[in-house]
């Protein structure tokens, strides 16, 4: 198990490091000169390079990509232009409004999802699976801003039942706040719903068509026995894997929530930093994206070993 | 080619068991309810795509001063937007914008993925392995979140978009013909190509690829749904397909901060547009996935 851990945990570090390459590249060789990207093409020279002095993009590529991973490791990402405030301070801030959020779509999208698998499952084939699956396709490929728009004008402004920002009165309660996250977290569980509900399906039938599950009938068990202990056992194990790792997906869409209905969150800080052409948030965010996926990613992968022995035991990949 | 011809590949029973086993495939594809439907919410976008200065009542870039932010009526059925211009005719008019943008884009990704997942799939080494580190790289972020660091970096248009989309699929892609090709590697007609001493590129692009194309053509249209999906939201996000395009998202974008006021139309006829489309191409891929039986 150890050995196992340590070549998930090396991988995951492995690929860390390749994609703080890939963003640090994208943000500061793709514009050029990131300067004139930044003040526009009519700016002073002068001005331009005083920037680029001051953003120390002057320096050769391969000291500022240095400074930059080491100032990262620390915690230290440095300052935010359109903010005048430390990238960290922002980031860690808005961080825990997406995770709020993200926890509200998930107490009710895990068990929706999991429900909706094990019915389909049970009901193969016939109406019920068809509406499901049918529902699930639709939910994956929709954009989150326009499930997000037609609950806005349909719920917000039409019927009047839930408040069109995410953003809840200072000094509120926690009760106030989460009423406040209800509409905007439906758009991830529309789309998430559908991940969920189609790998419990295909878990589901794989294990009721499997040979354990008919010798459990063959020796006489009831059919909500079997379908407990052998089952659902089984079945549920990629599901767990779908969840940790949907958890890094959640993040894309949370830009787009939290930019329509307005919530001070890391998507909506990505966002402003883009529209503000504000490298050092922009790229500091889109790591901490990064690697928020990669962890959950890899608890996924561990969690899914401890509960299935044969994949750590069973060689690597 | 080589001189030494081995008739390895003749016609026999096994080939024209392979043939039956597709054309029984397309059969299935043909009657599957999830085809039709998908196929169908397609097919009015395309027909609104093609023949879209025949069907559009007006002209969509024609703006009205006096006639703004018009509720729906007899005159424009879907109402007007905060130009004056007929909110129907430019939804029937962005059908051609996104239907031109995204499958160009998702082409751009699937020629490099192809090329790139041949090579690597076909060689093996330390290339396939840099490779699949790269892709889990890519993958660590979702589409739209790289898709706005490429564009603030580059700019925003409608080239930069279908290009970052490309690039982006390039390596999700190549991963998936590559483990097309590793599944063929122990084939005969690769041996018999390999005992024939055929080079490289003539095993890779003449043996291997018809035999690895269904899974690129499934793979594509997969990836024909994420490239609507991720257009149609960085375009929302302003960071995409530029004024004055009827373009769907472009539409929302430029009409949202409107709704607050009750002027629904001009967002929400878009976005229900941008809703048939994406569940039409993500019901029909997945029926030919599972003809396809990946």
């Amino acid at each position: 198990m150890a050995r196992f851990l340590l070549r998930r945990v090396g991988l995951a570090l492995v690929t860390l490091l390749l994609l703080s390459m890939i963003i640090f590249l994208m943000a500061n060789v793709l514009p050029g000169d990131v300067g004139r990207r930044i003040l526009g093409p009519f700016a002073d020279p002068r001005a331009v390079a005083a920037l680029n002095h001051q953003l120390g993009v002057d320096r050769p590529l391969v000291i500022q990509y240095l400074s930059w991973l080491g100032g990262a490791v620390h915690g230290d990402f440095g300052r935010s232009l359109s903010f005048r405030a430390p990238v960290s301070d922002l980031l860690s801030r808005a961080l825990v409004n997406s995770l709020k959020l993200a926890a509200v779509a998930f107490v009710m999208v895990v068990p929706l999802g999991i429900l909706g698998g094990i019915v389909a499952s049970l009901n193969r084939d016939k109406f019920l699976d068809r509406l499901i699956s049918v529902t699930s396709l639709s939910g994956i490929a929709m954009p989150e801003f326009v499930t997000g728009i037609v609950l806005i004008l349909l719920f917000g402004i039409t019927l009047r039942i839930f408040p069109i920002t995410a953003t809840a009165p200072a000094g509120s309660g926690p009760l106030t706040q989460i009423y406040y996250l209800i509409m905007p977290s439906l758009p991830l569980v529309f789309v998430l719903f559908g991940y969920i509900a189609r790998i419990t399906r295909a878990g589901m039938n794989e294990a009721l068509d499997a040979d354990y599950t008919r010798t459990a009938y063959l020796k006489g068990l009831s059919r909500g026995m079997v379908i407990r202990r052998h089952v659902l056992r089984n079945a549920l194990l990629p599901t767990v894997a779908v969840v940790a790792t949907q958890t890094g997906y959640l993040i894309g869409g949370l830009v787009i929530i939290e930019f329509i209905f307005n919530y001070q969150g890391i998507g909506q800080l990505i966002f402003t930093a883009a529209q503000q052409k504000d490298f050092p948030l922009l790229q500091a965010g889109v790591l901490v994206v990064g690697i928020v996926y990669l962890t959950a990613t890899l608890i996924a992968d561990v969690l899914y070993s401890l509960l299935n022995p044969r994949i750590r035991y069973g060689g690597a990949e | 080619m080589s001189a030494v011809a081995v008739p390895i590949e003749a016609p026999d029973e096994g080939v024209q068991q392979r043939k039956t086993a597709r054309r029984e495939r397309y059969r299935q594809l043909l009657r599957s309810p999830t085809f039709i439907v998908g196929a169908f919410l397609v097919a009015i976008w395309v027909i609104c795509a093609i023949g879209y200065t025949h069907l559009a009542p007006s002209d969509p870039f024609a703006t009205e001063p006096l006639r703004r932010l018009r509720a729906p009526s007899s005159q424009h059925l879907f109402g007007t937007d905060r130009l004056g211009r007929d909110v129907l005719s430019r939804v029937i008019t962005g059908a051609r914008v996104i239907l031109v943008v995204a499958p160009l884009a998702t082409l751009i990704g699937t020629v490099a993925g192809t090329a790139l997942g041949l090579v690597t799939g076909y060689f093996g080494g330390i290339v396939d392995d840099s490779l699949m580190r790269l892709v889990d790289a890519f993958l660590a972020l979702p589409l739209v979140i790289l898709g706005l660091l490429f564009l603030v970096a580059l700019g925003p248009s409608t080239i930069a978009v279908i290009l970052v989309i490309g690039i982006v699929f390039t390596p999700i892609i190549a991963r998936t013909v590559r483990a097309a090709v590793l599944a063929e590697r122990g084939q005969e007609y690769m041996q018999a190509a390999k005992l024939r001493q055929e080079r490289a590129p003539y095993i890779m692009f003449v043996e291997l690829l018809p035999n690895v194309l269904p899974s690129i053509l499934v793979e594509f249209t997969v990836r024909l749904g994420y490239a609507i999906f991720a257009i149609v939201t960085l375009t929302f996000l302003g960071f995409g397909i530029q004024p004055p395009s009827p373009d769907w998202g472009l539409s929302i974008f430029d009409h949202y901060a409107f709704i607050s006021g009750g002027f629904w139309w001009p967002v929400l006829f878009p976005a229900l547009a941008i809703a048939t489309l994406v569940v039409g191409v993500n019901l029909a891929s997945d029926a030919i996935s599972q003809a396809f039986e990946r």
